[in-house]
């Protein structure tokens, strides 16, 4: 098999080396995929959008019905993944740690909960003593990853960034703080429901700024139509664009943690990475 | 000789990408493991990523950012040419694959799990013998 594959390999690597002979070289301006279509564009995306980052304008005006179904796509990928996992079934054991004295319960009654906080302390099966230096530094950088998330959604429009990657990174803060702390902490700081309630917001959002424009007189997704709801008319593709792109901030936030939380704890949401 | 060299040189962007695309694909067909399959799934979609952005470049292009575009008022005077700007359409279109991506690599990571707590194991020979013994 191994050699079968190789040679495989070996011949596909081997023709596509061949047709490269007929493409046009790196970084040469009159190559086919520059010269038709895409100097329209940056042509005259300004004039049409007011939005200056014009891989933003593509996504989320010339393409909006992808980028919507996309969202769809992730959406539904958290929700295969919550499908897939979620075990609702509570854990027979479960381990505490008395802080003071660094002595470790284990509870095998399920029924027995013990109130954790001063002095008890929840613990994972095969717990390492969590760092002190990893959580300072994470807890310090937790909120300026956050407020930067936020700075790349909310500036798409004029800077590269955009709904995917400030919700991406927005989702990474809250996956670094399970990493840093144990999945406990970011399970009972946002719970599931909230979770699984922002995902389909988020996509709720982007259907509903692109149905509002029907009944304002537009198409669907013709952002143009909303002028008279927003205080500045001249800028408003710009405007639908960044709630657009809020909305998939939310989605994809959201369908992160869903995605991680799922996968480490194999669908328990109990103790894992 | 020089002229494959030349060639080579001329258009090295596209050999990277073609040695990438062949670790992915080998990594998918001869990995007995599911886990390494799926990373090499995930190295054949960078190499298609890397190669749809490598096609939008332009020398002495900037990134596609009209500039001096905040005012609103003046832009119409401002001439744009499109040779300063990189193509922003293989950007577009990479920026949904990279997320269609993740997506299926989650799913992909949670059927693995499914598969792991049902067989114990995610060699894929190993899965083959426990399947026919069932």
């Amino acid at each position: 098999m191994k050699v079968l594959g190789f040679i495989i390999v070996c011949l596909t690597g081997a023709l596509l080396l061949y047709g490269t002979g007929e493409f046009p070289d790196w970084g040469d301006p009159a190559s086919p995929a520059s010269t038709h279509l895409s100097n329209d564009y940056i042509e005259k995306i300004v004039d049409q959008t007011q939005v200056p980052n014009l891989v933003t304008a593509v996504l989320a005006d010339y393409r909006g019905y992808d980028t919507m179904f996309e969202t769809a796509v992730v959406f539904c990928a958290g929700l295969a993944c919550f499908l897939l996992l979620r075990d609702f079934k509570e854990k027979k054991e479960r381990f505490y740690r008395h802080t003071p004295t660094g002595v470790i319960l284990h509870v095998k009654d399920n029924k027995k909960i013990l109130k954790t906080g001063k002095e008890f302390e929840h613990m994972d099966k095969d717990w390492v003593p969590s760092d002190l230096i990893i959580k300072t530094v994470c807890r310090i950088l937790i909120p300026f990853i956050q407020i930067y998330a936020l700075y790349v959604v909310a500036h798409g429009d004029f800077s590269p960034g955009g709904g995917f990657q400030g919700g991406v990174i927005f989702g990474s803060s809250l996956i670094l703080l399970a990493i840093s702390y144990d999945l406990k902490t970011l399970v009972k700081r946002i719970k599931e429901k909230v979770l699984g309630i922002y995902a389909a917001v988020g996509v709720l959002v982007y259907v509903g700024i692109a149905a509002i424009c029907m009944p304002m007189g537009g198409n669907f997704l013709d952002y143009s139509a909303l002028a008279p709801l927003v205080w500045d008319p001249h800028h408003v593709r710009g405007l639908g664009m960044l709630g657009v792109e809020i909305g998939v901030g939310i989605a994809v936030t959201a369908v992160m943690v869903i995605i991680y939380v799922n996968i480490v704890s194999e669908g328990r949401h109990e103790e894992g990475l | 000789m020089t002229d494959l060299l030349a060639m080579i040189v001329a258009k090295y962007n596209y050999w990277l990408y073609v040695v990438l695309m062949m670790i992915g694909l080998y990594a998918m067909i001869a990995k007995n493991n599911l886990i390494k399959k799926l990373v090499g799934m995930n190295i054949f979609q960078t190499a298609i990523i890397l190669f749809y952005v490598s096609i939008g470049y332009k020398q002495d292009a900037t990134i596609p950012i009209i500039q001096n575009a905040h005012g609103g008022h003046d832009t119409h005077n401002a001439v744009i040419h499109a040779a300063d700007y990189i193509n922003p359409l293989p950007h577009v279109l990479m920026l949904t694959a990279i997320v269609v991506s993740v997506a299926t690599f989650g799913v992909a990571m949670a059927l693995a799990v499914r598969i792991y707590q049902r067989y114990q194991t995610l060699e894929e020979d190993e899965l083959r013998m426990r399947l026919s013994e069932e």
